[in-house]
């Protein structure tokens, strides 16, 4: 039984069939890659994970606890923590501010209404942000507006942000998306060292074929809205069905 | 030092200050002379000085931290000055239930309508805030006539029933709004020379509860509570995913800036108790935006600038007349001095809005972060300036 179970997920938008049949069983401590060409459903997949959307038919189960009819929010203090495809963080505020909001959301809940106690005085919280901005290695620039920042530095700030909420599972989103080779190649470093040191089950979206075999424990194919294989990476590379999906049929015979 | 950071506790201070001088330094002419026109040191515009300056402070925590613009903040100011009215005709004279009463009553107010309101958000949110007003408006004018007063507005009377108090005073007038025994339209003049400065109680009470409110608004700032709403107008869906509901916050901000519009409109009845439904009309909750977007919205001290401001306008530049023109440029040929005075008319007296309008122009083209910002660039030039003189100053030495 893994920490989460997708069971017969299926979405249909207008004359589209996004999601059919999707079975999925992402178990605790791996890193799971999801693989597919263009259009073959990871993003719908991910978005129902999270509660932005609804499937239409099967279920998601999240250590045992249904995820579906949830808002985001509710979904994330249940543990589960989103890194999208273009960087989300709070582009007005300071590097240092950006990683006290996660802090405030693990320790404090959905909202609290503490609006006369002062932040600047709040050693946990500060040091809390403080040690995680250490650990993501971005500490000299605690002071910094986080909109000025490098693409890799927001990539890494909200990698940050999602792990000072301690989460069970982190979802990834095309994490090097549009990186140069060096921000990708520290970004994968600074995975791996994540998923070394800490408790963790970490699911992948991803284009980047480097990327996904130097991490993912196991693949997930999915074309067309459903998965095709899964298996560990070494099988995954020469698998036939897989070069189909992404080469087109011809290719494969040919 | 009460909780600020040293900054902070400063920045109190120097508000303090300026509260308490007041009298003072908005009387820097004397009063026979031909610019005493523009003192601003008598007791009805230092009271609006202040109560306009609690109404801008409560809606910058609304709109410059969270980003949400409610055009309909007016509503709770009018609100607030009935419920202090009514209390004044049914309880007592003191303004203290009143104040609490016009807070309280603003702020279940606020909790309606910024439950229905921020169901949606950006352009949608302001036309429904405005909606909200304009209703409130054309309720309070024809509808409620009952509990308002209608189109007269709602006043004092001889026959008020005033369970803590008298109906009428042994005189045979309506008695006078108080503060345990202080009335509060009581004026103490102090001359100096050809100076006259007026200490007025209701300025002072007006003035203690501004710093009470620019003190509160500090914290928020400086809260946990503060940085979500900076977070909420940063981004939502970040925070949604960070595990947070950004509706209970953005709700939360809208009922403490519908309290500190109800304080305000308290206030406004505790000065002259009366109250009247063009309180609550669009162009009274666009005046607010336009304050705080003119001192510097999302900053501490720039609604109080901003408020202060316009009600120097409003209340100085519109007393300017054709005479006291003629007066001005009587020195200059006829026909020049008329063309003059034909110019600038349009600028004051009743067309001071044309000015008005002018500045808040050039204010968001050059200064986007309002008179705040205005006062940073020159603080800056200065500090650019004393380092430039020292650089040259310790060049010999080298």
């Amino acid at each position: 039984m893994g920490i989460l179970e997708v069971k017969n997920v299926g979405k249909r938008f207008g004359g589209l069939q996004a999601l059919s049949n999707v079975n999925l069983s992402i178990a605790e401590n791996t890193v799971h890659a999801l693989i597919g060409p263009n259009g073959a459903g990871k993003s719908t997949l991910l978005n129902c994970l999270v509660g932005k959307l609804i499937p239409d038919t099967g279920s998601v189960m999240f250590d045992g606890q249904s995820v579906l009819g949830r808002t985001p929010y509710e979904i994330n203090q249940m543990g589960i923590s989103r890194v999208f495809q273009t960087p989300e963080i709070f582009g007005d505020l300071t590097v240092m501010e950006n990683m006290m909001i996660p802090c405030l959301a693990k320790r404090d809940g959905v909202f609290k209404l503490n609006a006369l106690r002062t932040l600047g005085r709040d050693a946990e919280i500060r040091d809390k942000a403080e040690q995680m901005l250490i650990d993501m290695n971005m500490i000299e620039k605690r002071e910094m507006h986080s909109a000025s920042m490098s693409r890799g530095d927001k990539r890494r700030l909200e990698i940050g942000m999602c792990l000072a909420q301690e989460p069970r599972l982190l979802l990834l989103d095309e994490p090097t998306a549009g990186m140069a080779r060096a921000d990708t190649n520290n970004t994968i470093d600074l995975l791996k060292q994540i998923k070394a040191e800490r408790d963790i089950t970490i699911a992948i979206i991803e284009h980047d074929m480097h990327v996904v075999f130097s991490l993912a424990e196991r693949i997930t194919v999915l074309a067309q809205g459903t998965p095709l294989v899964e298996d560990v990476p070494e099988k995954i590379k020469g698998h036939p069905k897989v070069r189909e999906a992404y080469l087109g049929e011809s290719a494969a015979a040919a | 030092m009460l909780g600020l950071g040293k900054k902070d506790f400063i920045l109190l201070g120097i508000v303090a200050a300026l509260v308490l001088l007041a009298p003072f330094i908005l009387n820097p002419f004397p009063a026979d002379s031909a610019l005493a026109q523009f003192n601003a040191g008598y007791p009805d515009l230092m009271q609006r000085f202040m109560i306009f300056g609690i109404f801008a402070v409560g809606f910058n925590i609304l709109f410059g931290l969270t980003g949400y613009l409610s055009f309909g903040h007016a509503a709770f100011l009018g609100v607030g000055s009935y419920s202090a009215v009514w209390m004044f005709k049914l309880l007592s004279m003191n303004v203290i239930p009143a104040i609490i009463l016009s807070v309280v009553v603003a702020g279940l107010f606020a909790l309606l309508i910024g439950f229905i309101s921020l169901r949606r958000s950006g352009i949608y949110f302001s036309i429904l805030t405005l909606a909200f007003a304009q209703m409130s408006f054309n309720l309070a004018y024809s509808v409620l006539t009952p509990l308002t007063n209608g189109e007269t507005g709602l006043q004092l009377t001889l026959e008020d029933p005033r369970i803590l108090g008298v109906s009428q005073t042994a005189a045979g007038g309506i008695p006078v709004t108080n503060l345990f025994g202080m009335e509060m339209r009581e004026t103490t003049t102090l001359t100096l020379g050809g100076w006259a400065f007026q200490f007025n109680n209701g300025y002072y009470l007006c003035g203690a509860l501004l710093l009470l409110a620019f003190y509160i608004s500090i914290r928020i700032f400086r809260s946990p509570f503060g940085l979500m709403l900076r977070a909420v107008k940063s981004n939502q869906t970040r925070l949604n995913y960070t595990g947070l509901n950004t509706k209970p916050y953005t709700l939360a901000a809208f009922v403490i800036s519908g309290m500190y519009a109800g304080l305000a409109g308290g206030l406004l009845a505790s000065m002259d108790p009366l109250a009247g439904a063009e309180r609550m009309q669009w162009t009274a909750s666009g005046e607010v935006v336009l304050m705080t977007i003119l001192g510097g919205a999302g900053t501490l001290i720039g609604p109080v600038l901003g408020a202060g401001f316009i009600k120097y306008f409003e209340n100085i530049f519109s007393k300017i007349n054709d005479n006291v023109l003629h007066s001005w440029f009587h020195i200059l040929p006829d026909s020049i001095e008329n063309a003059v005075i034909w110019v600038v008319e349009h600028f004051v007296g009743s067309g001071w809005h044309l000015t008005l309008g002018l500045l808040f122009m050039l204010v968001v083209t050059f200064l986007p972060g309002g008179l705040v910002q205005g006062g940073q660039k020159i603080g800056r030039l200065f500090r650019r300036r004393d380092a430039a003189a020292k650089a040259t100053q310790s060049t010999p030495a080298e």
